[in-house]
């Protein structure tokens, strides 16, 4: 298995990450973009920057280019040439090697003091955001004033020189598949996206990272390579998107061997369609946004949308059992696999047939997904596909308070009418919604925000401190949607819930996927924070919503916070039994000496406090090593004991060494 | 008196009575409120809270239980359950507290010269109860108690409380509604195995703390105590106010214990005679108007002092697994676990000693620790000196102030007038003639009363000194002083302590935090060095131990009498012949001069005898039920022997100490 490309779920989202924004104005039918001139130009360009890139600064490593023809079973219709990909094999050309997303896309306030959005990927870019300056201030006691930046470039002397297994790196060289033993492509893998390292990037530290990276391009190429590592006792750690948030990618410090990580992007064609059964044979290196632009391509989606599929791959999910917005229509990872392949250290584990479901003991695609990577790498998956929606739209109710807003969604899910997508934000998201409203340029749209204040607030009774909004996502044929619609807003008004329009809604999905650029922008100005879910039984949604919220400030002034932190949360699945609750807690850390330690021990207490309230150790995140002291008591210790003889059997000299899970 | 004064403690304390005596009344009643309440507050009426009670999934689960068992359908049961809500919910109406707060004026000016209120603990609570729901915890010594709370928070503009009462007082014409609506809820005193009414009980009181409706008082001792001694906590109530922290309903519950010190007490005279075996008064109206004539008399100070606001979620820290419940609804009814029931007993203990420590001491009650000490009959005849008195009381006073008392000494005044003043304001118990001080009566049965009452006064110290008096019994029934006899000196302690355990209240699972601090306070006044495996009584120790070893021989010699009592007494009786019987034995004794303490009487001390042995009674191995031995070596039973004292000698160098029961 392999990456831990976990849908870092606090960074979301899903409209805007989308290279087509026009696909996703509401009330607009779908089918309008789905060759849309855009894309083809974006990806021109995008190939243009990456030769251009490669041109300017040649790689002084030559294996560092070769391209291997791979021959796999893929049918020629739908071959496509890797250039046309987001994720090149030196991702640092394109992302951020210190910080989320792409490099040309960022927050930062402009010469006027005025927040604004750089690149023009997102529906945001080269916007301004009034807000969220005062927003900032306000909420963090953060100033533009003070301000630290990030360490610019890598210093490659502060990376390790690598340890190279010799006669590994001898056979691979023969083999023909490409490697690099560089420091920035070393240093790229050698993280994910918690906090703690982003901080330490930024700060230009740089612990233990992999001796070489690998780019397979195919299931025999990773087979070829796997079994070298045995043959060399080589440590391997599966990469894909690299959006883990549980500190799966960190290498063990402890880990004497060679560590190679196996980066999965360059295996990321859709091998083929089968329009009958409505499935896709994908590579499990593909991400999200590739995948849906392809099969959207043929009229298809998988309808699977982590927050984070701009960057986390086909493998990360399986790895990790992700979970999408939309799972309410298209059902999370585990109900989209029909097959998968992975290599390990024994050989190939298989299905024999893709029978939808079967009675032939415990089920093996369990032990494959959320192995996160302990076992190998999956290298391909078949998933279920779904015909592109003819319809979607956006949408949005206002309820007084937190309270009648769980209850809602609570009988939106007895009633089983969930719509693709509900989410309901606190009172502090929605102010932070907000804040992030991108400057208004009629007198008119103002004027209306003004009325809708003034109604909600002053006609409805509604308390500005306490009200709180769902968002809403429909999804089918339009006259079903409409249906579907008002059924949900009746039940909505049972709760005091006022419709509140199609682009609040929108907004809050934007909210989603922007936030984990905000993070970048809050750890210019001193502010650090991070994202962290759960699940939960209805009964205590609200319960634990309050307690987490709360034992989080308690701590942070415990622990010497000199600012009062912001903590909110929201409800982002329904489910029969309960709910998902995400958690955002950020805080200043002006005045603390060691701010990441203080943050480390806050989120340890805030996960205390979530299963203490009966929630799990995590809905779609995943484990890695983060979160491994709770497993014991989370799964008891037959339950270990179960994965631990799976992972000895599997894996008995532990080449899949990255120590996560168990 | 002055009007602020800082305590002890270097405490602001202000007089409340002062404001009003200068202010009207009226104005007072009818002053703006408008309090910060608890942040997360579910905005409800008096009804709503029943109507939430009765719809919960609990009673909901209860109702059918009990349908299932009875032969009543689910709906004859939810209306029994309405019934006994209705008996039962508050109807809290600010009107009604500006009426009480009216009334309560006129009376205290009348009753009080001086009510003082810590105003550092007051503004702590009012941060307190807008951040958390908040649970006061007073002390119940009076009647006054009930109110005085509610009283002292609607004058600082701070929510006030709903209280839990017993169901008398709500049968009272009248008066019983002006509770209700002052906030009362009523509690039937004998609830016992009433399946119903202990669920409808807890489901009110549970959503009270959740909804966080108002703060929320109730007595953790159960009942007022008659001694004037701390009572052992009930742990019902406290086990209902808690759960929701346990269950994760709420964040966070704020205990706020509340130490309300009297100079003297109102009812005291009442309360040795129930002692004494005559029934207290029925809570009735016309009653209360003819204890019109108590409020003619003068009753001193009084001290309402708010304690620390605790978190519970602090104290339970580590003791409490709260995911016990992720795996059953939470709102199945279920026996507690061990750790919930072991933590909340500690809780309620622990509590209750820091309501002891908060209680603010008057020089009455060390008078009352010295005279208590001198035999009865000097009291009647001859009186106790002046100057003796005055000595010996300003002698305690110094060792008081050494154990870390809080005490109300007035400063103001010269120490012979700060006496003077007490005697005056005690005399239904004490006369000052002619230099010497008397007390008691020819009249055996009044002097039975007033020494009950002196005891009463003497036990509001008696917490101050209660560790080194263990102690120092223990060193001189042991004579267990030298090398390597601490660790038989702790054993003794402890017995003691487990014998005493309804007598005091100690914190479960101290006892040896218990003797080192019994240790440390001997130590720093001079009274014993100590060293690690020894404890040795200094030359001016002689006088602190056999002061603390007199303290604690009413104690000692009442227990003798009934184990005596009971030992000789074969066959069964019931437990009311017991009281009349025991007392009629203790009686006789005391006639004769072979027992010194009229203590003995009281039926507090018989039926804390009983529970003490019933407690060591279930330790035992079933083979020895019936004769108890406690070897004090090693705290361990033995079948063999059947003789038991507890007198203060020690026969040999290892000795053994049985303690022997009919039982």
């Amino acid at each position: 298995m392999n990456e831990m490309s976990v849908n870092a779920a606090h960074f979301p989202c899903s409209p805007l990450t989308r290279p087509s924004p026009s696909r996703h104005k509401h009330g607009s039918s779908m089918a309008a973009n789905s060759s849309g001139g855009s894309d083809r130009q974006r990806a021109a360009q995008q190939r243009l920057k990456i030769i251009a890139g490669h041109l300017q600064r040649p790689s002084d490593h030559q294996l560092d280019i070769t391209a291997t023809e791979c021959k796999a079973q893929e049918s020629k219709t739908n071959a496509q040439s890797s250039e046309e990909r987001t994720v090149p094999r030196r991702r640092q050309d394109v992302m951020k090697w210190n910080g989320w997303g792409y490099s040309d896309s960022k927050f930062l306030f402009n010469k006027k003091g005025q927040a604004e959005f750089t690149g023009k990927r997102y529906r945001l870019s080269g916007m301004i955001i009034p807000g969220l300056k005062d927003w900032m201030e306000e909420t963090f006691g953060a100033t533009i004033q003070h301000k630290t930046l990030a360490t610019p470039m890598l210093n490659n002397t502060a990376v390790q020189p690598p340890n190279i297994n010799d006669a590994f790196m001898e056979e691979i060289k023969s083999t023909d598949i490409p490697f690099s033993i560089e420091a920035e492509d070393r240093v790229f893998r050698a993280h994910g996206h918690c906090l703690h390292e982003i901080f330490a990037l930024r700060e230009g530290k740089i612990g233990r990272v992999p001796d070489m990276v690998v780019w397979p391009s195919c299931h025999s190429e990773v087979v070829k390579i796997v079994e070298l590592a045995c043959k060399h006792n080589i440590c391997l750690i599966p990469y894909g998107g690299g959006t883990s948030v549980s500190s799966a990618l960190e290498c063990p410090p402890e880990e004497t061997r060679s560590i190679v990580s196996l980066d999965t992007s360059q295996m990321n064609r859709i091998l083929w369609i089968d329009e009958k059964n409505l499935t896709a044979h994908v590579e499990a290196g593909i991400v999200g946004q590739d995948l849906e632009r392809l099969l959207n391509e043929s009229g298809y989606c998988t309808g699977h949308e982590p927050d984070s599929m701009e960057f986390s791959s086909l493998g990360g999910w399986v790895a990790t059992r992700a979970s999408g917005m939309k799972k309410n229509i298209y059902g999370n990872i585990e109900d989209l696999v029909v097959h998968v392949r992975m290599v390990t250290p024994r050989g190939v584990i298989e299905k024999s047939c893709q029978g939808p479901r079967m009675s032939t003991g415990p089920d093996v695609h369990h032990f494959i997904m959320g192995s996160e990577g302990t076992l190998g790498v999956v290298t391909e998956v078949t998933l279920k596909i779904r015909p592109m929606p003819e319809y979607q739209k956006y949408g949005s109710v206002v309820f007084p308070n937190f309270e009648q807003g769980v209850a809602c969604l609570r009988e939106v899910a007895k009633q089983r009418c969930a719509p693709a997508s509900i989410r309901l934000m606190d009172n502090e998201q929605f102010k932070f919604g907000h804040a992030l409203k991108p400057q208004v340029s009629s007198i008119f749209t103002s004027f209306l925000d003004g009325l809708k204040k003034f109604y909600i607030t002053k006609f409805k009774g509604f308390d500005p401190n306490r009200l709180c909004v769902a968002t809403l996502l429909f999804e089918g044929d339009r006259e079903k949607v409409l249906q579907h619609e008002k059924q949900v807003y009746d039940i909505a008004a049972k709760f005091g819930g006022l419709a509140a329009g199609e682009d609040n809604g929108q907004r809050g999905y934007m909210l989603t996927f922007v936030i984990a650029y905000l993070r970048d922008l809050g750890m210019d100005y001193y502010v650090i924070g991070e994202s962290f879910e759960t699940s939960v039984p209805w009964d205590r949604v609200l319960d634990i919503c309050r307690n987490v919220k709360a034992r989080i400030i308690r701590e942070c002034k415990e622990k010497g916070v000199q600012f009062s932190p912001l903590s909110t949360c929201r409800v982002t699945q329904t489910y029969d039994a309960g709910a998902c609750v995400y958690f955002y807690f950020a805080f200043n850390y002006r005045g603390l000496s060691d701010p990441v330690h203080v943050y480390e021990q806050v989120e340890h207490a805030a996960r205390e406090e979530i299963l203490a309230n009966g929630g799990s150790l995590s809905h779609h995140h995943g484990v890695g090593k983060l979160r491994k002291e709770w497993m014991r008591e989370t799964i008891s210790d037959v339950g270990l004991g179960m994965l631990k003889s799976v992972k000895d059997y599997v894996d008995p000299n532990n080449i899949f060494g990255n120590r996560n899970l168990l | 008196m002055p009007s602020t004064y800082a305590s002890s403690g270097n405490e602001e304390l202000v007089d409340i009575l002062e404001e009003r005596r200068r202010s009207g009344d009226l104005s007072h009643a009818l002053r703006t409120f408008s309090p910060q309440p608890y942040k997360e507050m579910t905005p409800c009426s008096a009804s709503d809270l029943s109507k939430k009670t009765l719809e919960s999934q609990y009673l909901k689960y209860i109702f059918k239980e009990i349908a299932s068992e009875s032969s009543l359908s689910m709906e004859e049961v939810k209306e029994d359950a309405r019934l006994l809500l209705e008996e039962m919910s508050q109807n809290l109406q600010l009107g009604f507290i500006r009426l009480m707060g009216y009334t309560m004026t006129k009376v205290f000016k009348r009753l009080y010269t001086n009510i003082y209120v810590n105003m550092e603990g007051l503004n702590m609570l009012q941060q307190a109860i807008q951040e958390n729901p908040v649970i006061l915890m007073p002390t119940h010594r009076s009647y006054i108690d009930f109110l005085i709370v509610s009283y002292v928070l609607f004058t600082y503009d701070i929510p006030v409380p709903v209280i839990a009462a017993g169901l008398p007082l709500a049968g009272m014409k009248l008066v019983g509604e002006i509770l209700r609506r002052s906030g009362a809820f009523f509690i039937r005193r004998s609830i016992g195995s009433d399946k119903l009414y202990w669920a409808v009980l807890s489901e009110y009181v549970k959503t009270i703390v959740r909804t966080g409706f108002a703060p929320l008082e109730f007595f953790v001792e159960g009942l007022r105590s008659r001694t004037l001694k701390s009572v052992p906590p009930k742990l019902g109530m406290m086990h209902m106010v808690l759960e929701p922290y346990f269950k994760g309903e709420v964040f966070d519950i704020t205990l706020v214990p509340i130490s309300i010190s009297y100079d003297r007490v109102l009812e005291e005279s009442l309360l040795a005679h129930e002692l004494l075996g005559i029934p207290k008064p029925k809570e009735t109206t016309t009653g209360l108007f003819k204890a019109t004539k108590v409020l003619q008399e003068d009753y001193g100070c009084m001290h309402v002092n708010f304690g620390r606001p605790l978190s519970v979620r602090d104290l339970c820290q580590g003791k409490i697994n709260r995911g016990q419940y992720n795996l059953t609804p939470r709102d199945l009814p279920q026996m507690p676990s061990t750790d919930v029931q072991a933590c909340v007993n500690w809780l309620a203990h622990h509590i209750v000693r820091i309501q002891e420590e908060g209680s603010c001491i008057s020089p009455w009650s060390l008078m009352a620790c010295v005279l208590i000490q001198c035999p009865i009959s000097t009291l009647i005849e001859r009186g106790m000196t002046w100057s003796k008195l005055k000595d010996r009381t300003l002698w305690l006073k110094k060792l008081a102030l050494q154990f870390g008392a809080r005490l109300h000494w007035p400063e103001h005044m010269s120490d012979q007038d700060v006496l003077l003043s007490m005697v005056a304001l005690h005399h239904s118990i004490a006369a000052y003639k002619g230099d010497r001080v008397f007390s008691a009566e020819e009249d055996v049965n009044r002097t039975a009363a007033v020494v009950l009452m002196l005891a009463s006064y003497r036990n509001q110290s008696l917490h101050v000194f209660l560790r080194p008096a263990l102690l120092a019994t223990s060193i001189q029934l042991t004579k267990s002083t030298q090398r390597g006899r601490s660790l038989k000196l702790l054993a003794f302690f402890c017995f003691l302590k487990e014998i005493l355990s309804n007598e005091f209240i100690f914190v479960p699972g101290k006892s040896s935090q218990d003797f080192e601090e019994a240790c440390l306070s001997l130590k720093e006044c001079g009274a014993v060095h100590v060293s690690s495996d020894e404890v040795t009584v200094t030359e001016a120790g002689l006088e602190v131990l056999s002061f603390l070893f007199a303290l604690l021989q009413p104690f000692i010699q009442s227990y003798q009498v009934m184990l005596d009592f009971l030992a000789e007494h074969k066959t069964d009786i019931s437990e009311k012949q017991l009281h009349f019987s025991g007392r009629s034995f203790a009686m006789k004794r005391i006639l004769s001069g072979e027992l010194q303490t009229y203590e003995a009487l009281s039926s507090e001390t018989q039926k804390n005898v009983l529970s003490a042995l019933r407690a060591l009674d279930g330790k035992m191995p079933p083979s020895c039920s019936t004769g108890l031995l406690m070897q004090s070596s090693s705290l361990g039973w033995h079948k063999s022997m059947y003789s038991i004292s507890l007198q203060p000698y020690l026969p040999q160098p290892d000795p053994v100490y049985s303690l022997l029961s009919s039982w």
